[in-house]
């Protein structure tokens, strides 16, 4: 069975169907990409995905249990990572803080201990510190650690953001368009980096444009046109797909 | 209730009421060309009722009036000028708390220029005791001149946006600011001109309120957390559905002084402010999908 | 160690100015360095609700006054007639309730003020919490208007309410005898007692938080305050952390509120009014918003000035001013104020017209 299953998803923004009757699976252990041209609903599938939307109809299982309508916290307490399009880092909080952000769920320090500063909130913190730290040394970014998040280069943001959403330790990582953004060079480096999450053996599904990338990496793609899926496939099948290259080039 | 007091009450209620809905496109009319709401709203309809008031003893009522809104709505562009226009992508916290400030600031003006006393103009035509019979209750003339001159006022700015160039440039930065620049339009002269504008006719309405309900230093913080009220129920940004909200804001608060306390009436306006917000934050007569694109 | 130092400074600094005025004979300063301590107790809670978490409150002397108002009512309303309920009879069986005699020689029945001032502050946590739930969810213009409506509402409320004594507020509360021989009150020989337990209770209201904005949680509410969205997507459940800590910030309020009241022995309606709110909202951002400190000295400095009557007639357009100056040309606060970028910014530009007139100077 597949680790996240996707089936007969629907949202109707008004009268536009932006994602209209989806459904596919994600198996553990796999890269899968979704692509298709602007406007194809992917981000939007996304969010329905994550929870930033609530879905028209339709279901979203993750480990056989049903996540549609959830919060996105207690998506990600599920275990779902995410990054974002347009990077979302914390402002007015350094690359580290923002990472240590994302141990939210792996520890429990609340109101009351916090303010008292228990003993064992202290050695909490540590833990959260160094387990953050290794982060930031894993994607080669250790070097900014103490530098204002938003104030980094682009693809150290990316980075950064990419070491949040792991601090959670996700079974799954959704990547919205990794690649955005960054030169040829930085896209191959997120390339082996999204191989190396996999290897970790975490389950990927991403969302890109880059062609080149995702035909490196995924081990299936999901091809989606005017919220519709077109095709889902191997990275050959869909080069070779004439209805896919039709939405791409135009006929 | 008799028939004659229902009348009674139902003026007094589209009087209030026209007033908040004017307020509230004034809140309407910035908010459109900026995204900010302006919490000095109420303070421009302080100080149309103010400087009219003292110019009359040197001229004649009409032009006293008329350069009370000229002066008002060189003040409103100079606000803009002064304090908002530099600003490059200021946060809502910061834009809320600058307006903030602005409206002290002309409060505190105003009660060192002119005390605390309250002060009015004269009744347009007649006194106070004389009245009019309409649908058998007696109403003062000072209320058509109110209704007359807030109807006029939602006409004219209707004709302005919808057929002048300059009101169709203004819609244009409402709906994409950056297309509209894009376009050849001089987005910030147009956030200058809706200073201006909702500052000219929250002063008219603070000129023709002002022999009924009076005019104080300290009228424009009510008035603007009415308008807002207004604002919220009309939908943000829908400067027209605020007529329809205002009128029904000012009849609802008419009729409320017969069941509850005088003391609790500005309660009212909050307490349906508040529920809107829990409830219906993008208004009664907005769409939610609408509102749910929008950022608030 | 590190964190202990500058509070040890502090606590010199409050102990020195006690002992220097005693020696020049100013010890009227003491009464407003008192009230200033517990306005800055509120200041430094909405500090962590807009600095921190990003929440801007505009109705925060709202659980200020409901603070002050309801320990005020509990232990001035006498339960005299009331005495054979079988609540009142349950609360005196509880010890609840102390009798006296008022001025009139006519026997006082009234909530004793420990019970009063739980009573008050748990009233002002609950208020908060169910107001909160919808009200957090709004943002920007919208958070400002709601809470700004209650601040206004619990206005109103204090004013047209006999219980609260309408216009005039409640006169003639309590001393609040805090421990045997130890109370909170006005009176000129308790004055350094008095001094202490204040600023006593604003070490440890700082001390809590800022512990609490320097662990998982300070984290999770700046995160909130960063991207709401990526601040959910990383597990946070920012509804539950943005209730909680307007709650907690509430409670400081009504701490700050009982305390004051009883040191001044009432309180007025002025107390609820939005200027108030304001006030709070201008020192916490002349603070530096998510500045601990700053808003805490600067809670300390402007209530000192502003009660002094240094402001006199312009007390409220001071802060209006403060307000627009502080957004428009240091938004971080004047304390965070990067002076010595300034100074290099200021440094760089003379250099430049320098080598400016250098070229020109060729040239010609």
């Amino acid at each position: 069975m597949a680790l996240l299953e996707i089936s007969r998803l629907h949202k109707k923004f008004g009268g536009l169907h932006a994602v209209n009757d989806v459904s596919f699976g994600v198996a553990q252990g796999s890269i899968k990409a979704v692509i298709g041209p602007n406007g194809a609903g992917k981000t939007t599938l996304f969010n329905l995905i994550a929870g930033s939307l609530a879905a028209t109809s339709g279901r979203v299982r993750f480990n056989g249990e049903d996540i549609q309508g959830q919060k996105p916290h207690q998506i990600a307490a599920c275990g779902i990572g995410r990054t974002f399009q347009n990077i979302k880092l914390f402002h007015d909080m350094t690359a580290l803080e923002n990472v240590m952000v994302g141990r939210h769920l792996r520890s429990r320090a609340g109101f009351v201990a916090s303010m008292l500063h228990m003993p064992w909130t202290l050695k909490e913190e540590k833990q959260i510190r160094e387990k953050s730290l290794e982060l930031l040394e894993l994607l080669e970014i250790d070097a900014y650690a103490d530098v204002e998040a938003t104030s980094l280069a682009f693809g150290q943001q990316r980075a950064v953001e990419f070491a949040r959403a792991l601090a959670l330790e996700p079974t799954l990582l959704l990547l919205d368009e990794p690649a955005a953004g960054l030169n040829m060079q930085e896209t191959a480096e997120v390339s082996k980096l999204i191989a190396r999450i996999r290897d970790l053996g975490i389950t990927v599904l991403l969302v890109e444009h880059d062609m080149s990338l995702v035909m490196e990496i995924s081990d299936e793609i999901v091809v989606l046109s005017f919220g519709q899926k077109l095709a889902e496939d191997v990275p050959s099948a869909i080069q070779n797909n004439t209805e896919v290259i039709k939405v791409y080039l135009g006929e | 209730m008799t028939a004659e007091l229902f009348v009674q009450y139902l003026f007094a209620g589209i009087t209030y009421g026209a007033i908040y809905a004017i307020v509230a496109i004034g809140f309407n009319i910035i908010y459109n060309a900026t995204g900010i709401i302006n919490f000095a709203q109420g303070e421009f309809v302080m100080l149309g009722g103010m400087i009219s008031i003292t110019l009359l003893p040197i001229m004649p009522l009409w032009l006293a009036i008329t350069t009370a809104v000229m002066l008002t709505m060189v003040f409103g562009a100079l606000l803009e000028i002064c304090f908002i226009r530099w600003l490059e992508n200021p946060s809502v916290l910061r834009m809320i708390i600058i307006t903030i400030g602005l409206s002290i600031l002309t409060r505190e003006a105003a009660l060192h220029i002119w005390g605390e006393s309250i002060r009015s103009l004269p009744y347009f035509i007649g006194d106070e005791v004389m009245t009019v019979a309409l649908f058998g209750a007696r109403i003062s003339p000072q209320v058509l001149w109110v209704i007359g001159a807030c109807g006029l006022m939602v006409i004219g700015l209707n004709i302005f946006f919808q057929t002048t160039s300059v009101g169709r440039e203004m819609r244009a930065c409402a709906a994409n600011r950056r297309a509209a620049l894009l376009c050849g339009i001089n987005t910030r002269n147009m956030v200058t001109l809706s200073f201006m504008l909702s500052a000219g006719i929250g002063a008219l309405a603070g000129c023709v309120m002002s022999p009924i309900t009076s005019t104080q230093y300290d009228i424009g913080t009510g008035l603007a957390i009415k308008g807002f009220t207004v604002a919220i129920l009309g939908g943000l940004g829908n400067a027209m559905a605020a007529v329809g909200a205002g009128l029904l804001l000012g009849i609802l608060e008419a009729f409320s002084v017969s069941v509850l306390p005088l003391a609790f009436k500005d309660a009212i306006a909050i307490a349906i402010l508040l529920l809107i917000l829990f409830f219906r934050p993008h208004g009664l007569f907005g769409s939610r999908t609408a509102a749910g694109l929008k950022e608030f | 160690m590190k964190k202990l130092f500058p509070l040890a400074v502090l606590a010199t600094l409050i102990i020195a100015i006690q002992l220097i005025t005693g020696w020049t004979d100013t010890r009227f300063y003491l009464t407003q360095l008192t009230m200033s301590a517990y306005y800055a107790l509120l200041i430094i809670g909405l500090c962590v609700v807009m600095g921190y978490a990003g929440q801007l409150s505009l109705g925060h002397a709202g659980f200020f006054a409901i603070g002050g108002y309801v320990s005020a009512a509990l232990t001035t309303r006498n339960l005299e007639g009331l005495k054979d309920t079988v609540l009142i009879r349950l609360f005196d069986g509880l010890g609840l309730l102390v009798a006296g005699q008022d001025i009139y020689g006519d026997s006082l029945l009234v909530v004793t003020p420990w019970a009063a001032c739980l009573a008050a502050v748990l009233c002002a946590g609950v208020i908060a919490w169910v107001l909160g739930i919808p009200v957090l969810k709004l943002k920007g213009h919208y958070l400002a208007m709601a809470t700004l409506g209650f601040g206004i509402i619990i206005y109103r409320i204090v004013l047209a309410s006999e219980v609260f004594g309408e216009a005039d507020g409640i006169s003639d509360v309590p001393s609040f005898p805090l421990l045997p021989g130890l109370s909170v009150s006005g009176d000129f020989g308790a004055r350094e007692e008095n001094y202490y337990i204040a600023w006593g209770l604003l070490i440890i209201g700082l001390v809590l938080l800022r512990n609490l904005v320097d662990s998982r949680v300070g984290r999770a509410l700046r995160s909130i305050h960063g991207s709401e969205e990526a601040a959910e997507a990383t597990g946070v459940d920012t509804a539950r952390f943005k209730l909680q800590v307007f709650v907690i910030s509430a409670v400081y309020a009504a701490v700050a509120g009982v305390f004051l009241t009883h040191y001044n022995g009432g309180i007025g309606p002025s107390e609820a009014g939005v200027m108030k709110s304001v006030r709070y909202v201008a020192i916490v951002a002349v603070g530096g918003m998510a500045h601990l400190w700053g808003a805490m000295v600067m809670g300390i400095v402007l209530n000192f000035l502003s009660l002094r009557g240094v402001f006199g007639s312009y007390d409220d357009a001071v802060f209006g001013f403060i307000l627009i100056a502080i957004m428009l040309f240091a938004p971080n606060g004047i304390l965070s104020w990067n002076w010595r970028g300034y100074g290099a910014m200021l440094l760089r530009r003379g250099r430049r017209r320098e080598s400016l007139r250098e070229k020109t100077d060729g040239l010609a």
